[in-house]
């Protein structure tokens, strides 16, 4: 209780440090908007259905590039851990691109697959495919070996091993690698739309500049910052919580 | 009770077994407490089997040095040495998640290879599966058979039935005490209906009350299930306890270095003053190996 106390008093003092700004007038309201500016555009963008829209496009997308990459990084994950010869190799070289920015890949993208869907969800997969591939690889290396051990002795091959014993097993230590894959994959996507007519959030960022519209442009900044935690906090910390539950991990009550 | 020190003879277990069996309990000049039924045929089968593994500092060490051991069908063996002998390996090597440097592991004649559900381990640490519940844990290994469901589930409550937790069945392992866990591993083991039963110190952990408890049951399963069990421990008395004979092996490289037949009669209590007086014998027979093992690990912490 206390804890939202202080939040709402936070927030409350943020947003009056903003009206002050603006009211202020050092900057015009197209560069420097007052708040009810952007709520005004917030209640318009889902007035117009737009901002539904581009919710629906995004989500779409997120859910099909996410959804190759967790596939993907698991399944590259286990074969690297499992493998001294590709730990080695491929290992080493998906760290060290893992210092790429994923809109590095973007001009790669778009020679590749020109101005399509199949571009932005490159970038997509690109930007969360090596954290959960290298939190999968981490998993297997941490997780104990007598699950393995235990799986193998009661009967388990194979790929019995890994669906049965190996990916729950590991997924305490794989959970955070999906965590920051989808962070990585939501940043990837917006940057990714900015680039073209792609009917995205990250386009409708884009009209907002150039319409020279900052209300818009903060409206759908709010946007991709309330989606970012509202599936962080319904899936992610679910996922965790229903996990420490199971393992017993939670602090006794 | 009697004291078997004559390493030749050992290495042929099968015969010394059916000498058992046309003439009883009294051949190679022993004298028995009580008649136990010794079985026919050897169902377990290790020969020459050695291990090395590479050690930090000098080289290779052999851990454990032709062990030659015959088990029969329903026997219940214990396996007593120093730590560091190699007991949790040998264990291993049975179950087929190791291979052995040298030797070969039979079952019913034939040689083992890997892992399998006929023989079946008890780790020292369990190795129940957190993620899953107490039942789906017993249920583990008829799912990889591909038994159906509905079919598991009933086989998984008698078995839990038979270890007295059926109204766990829907707790999460870290739910459980000790005591619990251990006999949860226990139903996971005994519901692939395994040849030979495995287990790794499964009691060292445990409180003294709980643990006396563990062996009640335990003697009871073995006798309604006609298991056959492979038992290591660190404790004499136990295997005493438990054992219908104790193998004696000597610290690194382990070989073995002396069996007892248990003919005391069953059921057998720890406090019984028969299981303490052969506890002690078999104890001073142990006591060089337990200083040797000190001793290492004494050197070990002046000179690393």
């Amino acid at each position: 209780m206390k804890r939202i106390l202080k939040q709402a008093v936070f927030y409350a003092a943020l947003l009056a440090v903003w009206v002050i700004v603006a009211k202020l007038k050092i900057w015009p309201p197209y560069v420097f908007p007052e708040p009810w500016g952007v709520w005004e555009s917030l209640k318009a963008g889902f007035a117009d259905h737009s901002f539904w829209i581009a919710i629906g496009v995004s989500m779409k997308r997120i859910a099909v590039g996410y959804g190759i990459s967790v596939v993907l990084g698991v399944v590259l994950g286990l074969m690297i851990a499992s493998s001294k010869f590709l730990e080695e190799t491929l290992g080493g070289l998906l760290v060290s691109l893992q210092s790429l920015p994923s809109i590095c890949w973007l001009p790669l993208a778009v020679l590749w697959f020109g101005l399509t869907e199949k571009a932005i969800l490159f970038v997509v997969i690109m930007g969360s495919v090596l954290s959960i591939t290298i939190a999968m690889e981490d998993g297997r290396h941490q997780m104990p070996k007598i699950y393995s051990m235990a799986g193998r002795n009661l009967g388990a091959r194979g790929l019995k091993l890994f669906y049965f014993v190996l990916l729950p097993a590991s997924l305490p230590y794989l959970v955070s690698g999906l965590k920051q894959g989808w962070a990585f994959a939501w940043r990837s996507l917006i940057s990714g739309e900015m680039i073209f007519v792609s009917l995205g959030l990250g386009q409708l960022l884009m009209m907002g500049r150039d319409l020279n519209d900052m209300s818009q442009v903060i409206a759908v900044m709010i946007l991709i910052v309330a989606i970012g935690y509202i599936v962080d906090a319904l899936v992610f910390r679910l996922v965790e919580r229903r996990l420490q539950e199971k393992w017993g991990l939670l602090p006794a009550a | 009770m009697h004291k078997l020190n004559n390493a030749t003879k050992l290495t042929d277990l099968s015969r010394v077994r059916s000498e058992h069996r046309r003439l009883g309990p009294t051949v190679a000049g022993v004298t028995s407490v009580a008649v136990v039924p010794r079985p026919a045929s050897a169902k377990l089968t290790l020969q020459k089997v050695s291990q090395r593994y590479q050690s930090p500092h000098n080289g290779q060490l052999l851990a454990l040095d032709n062990i030659e051991l015959s088990v029969g069908a329903g026997e219940f063996v214990c396996i007593v040495g120093p730590s560091g002998c190699g007991k949790s390996t040998l264990l291993h090597i049975i179950a087929g998640l190791t291979h052995p440097a040298a030797g070969e592991v039979f079952l019913d004649g034939k040689p083992v290879q890997g892992a399998g559900t006929d023989r079946i381990l008890i780790f020292q640490d369990l190795g129940l599966f957190p993620w899953l519940t107490v039942a789906q844990n017993v249920e583990f290994g008829m799912r990889m058979a591909g038994m159906s469901k509905n079919e598991r589930r009933e086989k998984a409550r008698n078995y839990l039935r038979l270890v007295h937790l059926a109204n766990f069945e829907d707790n999460y392992v870290h739910q459980l005490s000790g005591g619990m866990k251990q006999r949860v591993a226990l139903a996971r083991a005994l519901a692939t209906e395994p040849d030979v039963l495995l287990m790794d110190e499964p009691f060292a952990a445990l409180d003294a009350q709980t643990r006396d408890l563990l062996h009640d049951e335990l003697e009871r399963i073995w006798a309604e299930t006609g298991s056959t069990i492979v038992f290591v421990t660190h404790n004499v008395r136990e295997a005493v306890r438990l054992g219908d004979r104790v193998v004696l092996l000597t610290f690194r490289p382990g070989r073995v270095k002396t069996e007892f037949h248990v003919n005391l009669p069953r059921p057998r209590h720890l406090e019984d003053v028969d299981v303490a007086q052969m506890a002690r014998d078999i104890h001073d027979e142990l006591r060089d190996e337990i200083n040797k093992s000190l001793e290492a690990e004494y050197r070990h912490e002046t000179h690393p």
